[in-house]
């Protein structure tokens, strides 16, 4: 801290240096002029024995300061003031910069706290999602990105792994709170034990589910997230202890996870223990994920080796039931391949958010070269007064530092306002808030984006500054050029010409990447995705638990009469319901269908997506029907023989959908065969760039095949579909709420959106990439049409004297303007070129994002130079147009 | 440093030396210094203004001088640099090391005029 009180006592000292001299001239004046000496004569002769007192306080006072930084000061201090001067120049550049800056912290921000900052939980290098491959379960495990676990699998794991600390499967539900408020459905989390032991972050209240609450039998517990005890609860921690009835049935509150916790990439409101019956499950009910924690120092090799040991003793362990071969699942060829956590956990987003960071550093780049330009104009005009200073003794060093640091000056303010423009951007970012952005709540500003910010400040300004201090550094011959403001410097021209290629050419790369993303939406745009009129299309889920309404017949009927009622709202054209409605995540069941005559050979079947619907669902889904008809309330009561089926099953099947109406299948070979009544088109049930699946369409009460005997089931979790021109508005969904409540009051709605909802978050991955594609893309080609414009605006007031002669020696006007629009072309020309070849390489890496179209679009790449180079030459012809104008005896006479 | 050729140049340190040994009799200001390592040296020394003032400031910066407001001999506010505990030590060093510096030098030159 000395050096502090130095700063502030500096002022001080001076006054006293100043004080001492000044006595000590005085009194050795007053002892000459004791000698005789006239008082002028002794001041003099004081003085003279003094020497350079000026120059003396200045020496003794550099013992106080640190010279080198003080000059900086110094030149900081000027180079602000020169800033202050012209203020166009510095908005301008600041305006770039903050963008440019702000846009990268942002995005850096988004990567880093997405990517690579470590998951939320101790330790989080050893946990591990429990994935395995099943290349010979078709379907089931392909689509849901690799083979889910049994709960026989968890068990088996659970008691014979070697490498694994602890083991757990989950699965994320929903499920009616009742007793609260109004009931509401709220997200379940189901664990088994060992889950909150793996991922390992303390109840933020009371205790975890234990061991015990997974008994079976024993009594109902449940777990609380942060968020649901606040918002229910008011964060009271009595709470604990107490009951709360989830589908029905009372369950004892026995601690609250803490704020922020998540289930690997789930959300949910409470956490209730799985608690499987370890002698009734079987090999199969692959529907769960699985996360394990490794034992210190085992790796994921090693764990993979362990699960294949495992296997084996799985299919010996369990069963599907008597007469039921158990090593059948042989024939899946189920091999692990177990995954870190973190990379189950962000999927493939790393993939959008790279392109997404490669573009904005791109952007950046091209504002600093526009940034470098600028100055580069700036110094051509200070080029005399540069030339003076060294001419004076200034050496190349203090004026290549005095020019750096203006650069780093422009750097630090622009980034300090990026700052702000980063803030905003994630701000923005929060509230739009893209569904398939995983961890969005853990992004926030922090020290590493503070660091990222400066150092890519001071980068930046390092790199559009060290061109022109290169340059003018060595500005010592300019004075012998004499005062004329003659032709540029064929070098200084060179340089800008290089950083116009280099704008053109990373423009194209930025423009061709949105071009693409763009066409990948319209060609998703056009997809059919199995519905119509989305907007008009109202979704809204219910579930009906077993606790609440035990026998499945009245679950029908319970459904049917909400159907009514629903069809009587004013302005209703129709409703229906399907055990799950295209895009919304749910697959109500994968099993094997056998057609009638078909042979499977020693293989088994398939296997297809099942739904259950009611009659009228696809009349308001406005799903086609392309052949036979639909199901009547009559079948499904009467749980008659009859299915529907997607059109690609029917093709694959039976050769179109005409031959396949009454038609017939079977799922196993002991029971009945089901009558094809009629055929649907296909409908993108996972989204709306994924194939869609082949479906078959069960009625929504059926004779249950998994059961020995013939059981009644029925679809419980359903998705009603309303089609109404009110879709959407407040009093609409008031009324719906009202009509299911006037059949039960204890049913809880859920997820009330319009299919058009639905649809934009399918779409969600790609528009997002669009959207930040198409801003990168615009304000590359803003900047570079302005960076176009400047270099020959420049040239254009740079070369008025040689424009004068030549207009003067009678060249043509048109002419002239063509000689500057040809040289603008020129350049974009070669960074078209160079961008082409570029994009061509780097587009590749964008081939997961783009749909439908080939990563070398020939309509893109002939689009995009073709804007390029018009842009170009629109941006030249307007100084072009300028210099024509030139009159010849002005632009001579200028020249003095 | 000199500007009288008799005078010759002072060895580094020597200007401190003098100051802070003038400075241990009694504290002084600035031409009151100059004039008494004149004095003392029987005007075979002279110290440059030039030298002093810088030389004062930085001792001022090692902490072995302070400065406080007084009088001058004229009875005009000055500045008056008195020795600190801290210059005295090192005063004390520079002196033995100096001693022995002379006394070595002495012996040279006596072994070469005999």
């Amino acid at each position: 801290m000395q050096w502090l009180t130095q700063l502030f006592s500096r002022s001080r000292r001076y006054d006293d240096l100043s004080s001492s001299i000044h006595e000590h001239l005085e009194e050795r004046t007053e002892e000459l002029m004791e000698e005789g000496m006239p008082r002028e004569d002794a001041e003099r002769a004081a003085r003279r024995e003094f020497g350079n007192v000026t120059l003396m306080e200045e020496h003794s006072r550099e013992v106080w300061q640190w010279t080198r930084l003080e000059s900086i000061a110094a030149d900081a201090k000027f180079a602000f003031r020169r800033l202050r001067r012209s203020p166009g120049f510095a908005v301008t550049v600041l305006l770039t910069l903050a963008i440019g800056i702000g846009a990268n912290t942002a995005v850096f921000t988004v990567l880093d706290s997405v990517l690579f900052k470590p998951l939320p939980y101790p330790e989080p290098g050893r946990l591990v999602a429990l994935w395995l491959e099943a290349p010979g379960a078709a379907g089931l495990a392909n689509f849901t990105d690799g083979l889910r676990l049994s709960p026989s699998l968890y068990f088996t794991f659970a008691e014979h792994s070697r490498t694994l600390q602890s083991v757990g499967v989950w699965q994320v539900n929903s499920a009616n709170v009742t007793g609260l408020a109004k009931p509401e459905e709220v997200r379940a989390g189901l664990v088994t034990d060992g889950v909150l032991q793996t991922l390992g972050v303390p109840p933020a209240a009371g205790r975890w589910l234990s061991a015990e609450d997974q008994q079976p039998r024993g009594a109902r517990r449940v777990m609380l997230s942060y968020g649901y005890w606040m918002a229910r609860f008011g964060g009271d921690r009595a709470v604990i202890g107490r009951n709360i009835t989830i589908d029905s049935q009372p369950r004892e509150i026995v601690g609250v996870m803490p704020r922020g916790f998540r289930l690997v990439n789930q959300d949910f409101d409470v956490l209730a223990p799985l608690a499987f019956d370890r002698n009734q499950v079987k090999l199969a009910g692959f529907g769960f994920e699985g996360i394990a924690r490794l034992r210190p120092g085992a790796s994921i090799a090693q764990a993979d080796a362990d699960i294949t040991r495992m296997l084996p003793i799985w299919m010996d362990s369990f069963s599907n039931g008597p007469g039921t071969k158990s090593h059948f699942y042989e024939t899946w060829r189920i091999t692990p391949a177990l995954r870190p956590l973190k990379q189950q956990v962000l999927g493939n987003v790393g993939n959008v958010l790279w392109v997404v960071m490669a573009t904005i550093g791109l952007v950046m780049l091209i504002a600093c070269t526009n940034v470098a330009n600028l100055l580069l104009v700036r110094v051509d005009t200070r080029q005399q007064e540069l030339a003076v200073r060294a001419a004076l003794g200034a050496s190349r060093g203090r004026i290549a530092r005095e020019l750096l640091l203006e650069s780093v000056l422009l750097g630090l303010l622009g980034g300090l306002l990026a700052m702000g423009v980063a803030y905003a951007g994630l701000q923005l970012l929060a509230a739009v808030g893209p569904a398939n952005l995983p961890r969005l709540d853990e992004i926030t500003l922090d020290a590493r984006s503070l660091g990222f910010t400066l150092l890519l400040s001071l980068l930046s300004s390092m790199l559009f500054g060290a061109i022109p201090a290169l340059k003018y550094s060595r500005a010592g011959s300019a004075l012998s050029r004499g005062s004329r403001t003659a032709s540029t410097s064929r070098e200084h021209r060179h340089s800008r010409d290089v950083m116009v290629v280099a704008q053109v050419a990373m423009a194209l790369v930025l423009l061709v990447s949105a071009l693409l993303m763009i066409r990948s939406f319209q060609a998703l745009r056009t997809v059919e995705p199995g519905f119509s009129d989305a907007g008009h299309l109202q979704t809204m889920r219910i579930s009906i638990p077993e606790s609440l309404v035990p026998d499945p017949r009245a679950v029908t009927r319970l459904e049917n009469n909400i159907v009514d009622r629903l069809e009587a709202i004013p302005g209703v054209t129709s409703a229906g319901f399907a055990a799950a409605m295209p895009m919304q995540g749910n697959d109500p069941n994968w099993d094997e269908v056998r057609v009638e005559g078909k042979d499977y050979g020693d293989g088994d079947p398939p296997l297809r997506l099942f739904n259950d619907v009611s009659p009228g669902y696809f009349r308001t889904a406005g799903t086609r029907l392309l052949a036979g008809r639909d199901l009547t309330w009559d079948e499904v009561y009467g749980l008659r023989p009859v299915a529907m089926v997607s059109e690609n099953f029917a093709r694959e099947s039976w050769g179109s959908p005409s031959a396949a109406v009454g038609k017939r299948m079977r799922q196993f070979s002991g029971t009945p065969w089901v009558e094809v009544i009629g055929v649907v088109e296909d409908v993108r049930h996972n989204g709306v760039d994924e194939k869609a699946p082949a479906i078959i369409y069960w009625p929504a009460m059926f004779n249950s095949p998994y059961t020995p005997k013939p059981t009644i089931d029925a679809a419980r979790g359903v998705t009603f579909a309303i089609r109404s021109d009110r879709a959407g508005k407040e009093s609409f969904l008031t009324e719906v709420q009202q009509a299911v409540w006037s059949v039960n009051a204890s049913l809880p709605v859920a997820s009330l959106e319009t299919m058009q909802t639905v649809y934009g978050r399918s779409l969600a991955r790609t528009s997002f990439t669009l959207v930040m594609l198409a801003i990168a893309g615009t304000m590359a080609l803003a900047l570079g049409v302005i960076g176009i414009y400047g270099v020959i605006s420049y040239s254009v007031s740079q070369r008025t004297r040689e424009i004068g002669i030549r207009l003067a020696l009678g060249s043509p006007k048109g002419e002239l303007r063509w000689m500057f629009v040809r040289s603008a072309l020129v350049l974009t020309g070669v960074g078209v070129a160079i961008g082409v070849i570029a994009a061509a390489g780097l587009t590749r890496f964008m081939k997961s994002l783009l749909f439908g179209i080939s990563s070398m679009d020939p309509f893109t790449y002939a689009l995009i130079p073709l804007i390029l180079i018009s842009s170009a030459a629109l941006a030249s012809y307007l100084p072009a147009r300028r210099a024509a104008a030139v009159d010849p005896v002005e632009a001579l006479r200028a020249e003095g | 440093m000199a500007k009288n050729p008799e005078h010759r140049d002072l060895f580094p340190g020597a200007l401190e030396i003098m100051i802070l040994q003038s400075l241990r009799l009694k504290p002084m200001h600035g031409y009151a210094l100059v004039k008494h390592i004149k004095q003392v040296s029987d005007n075979l020394l002279q110290v440059e203004e030039g030298s002093l003032y810088p030389a004062l400031q930085r001792m001022l910066k090692e902490e072995w001088l302070e400065s406080e407001m007084g009088t001058s001999a004229k009875g005009r506010p000055t500045r008056i640099y008195r020795l600190t505990a801290a210059g005295l030590r090192h005063l004390e060093q520079e002196v033995s090391s100096f001693e022995k510096m002379f006394a070595g030098i002495t012996r040279v030159l006596a072994v070469a005029k005999a």
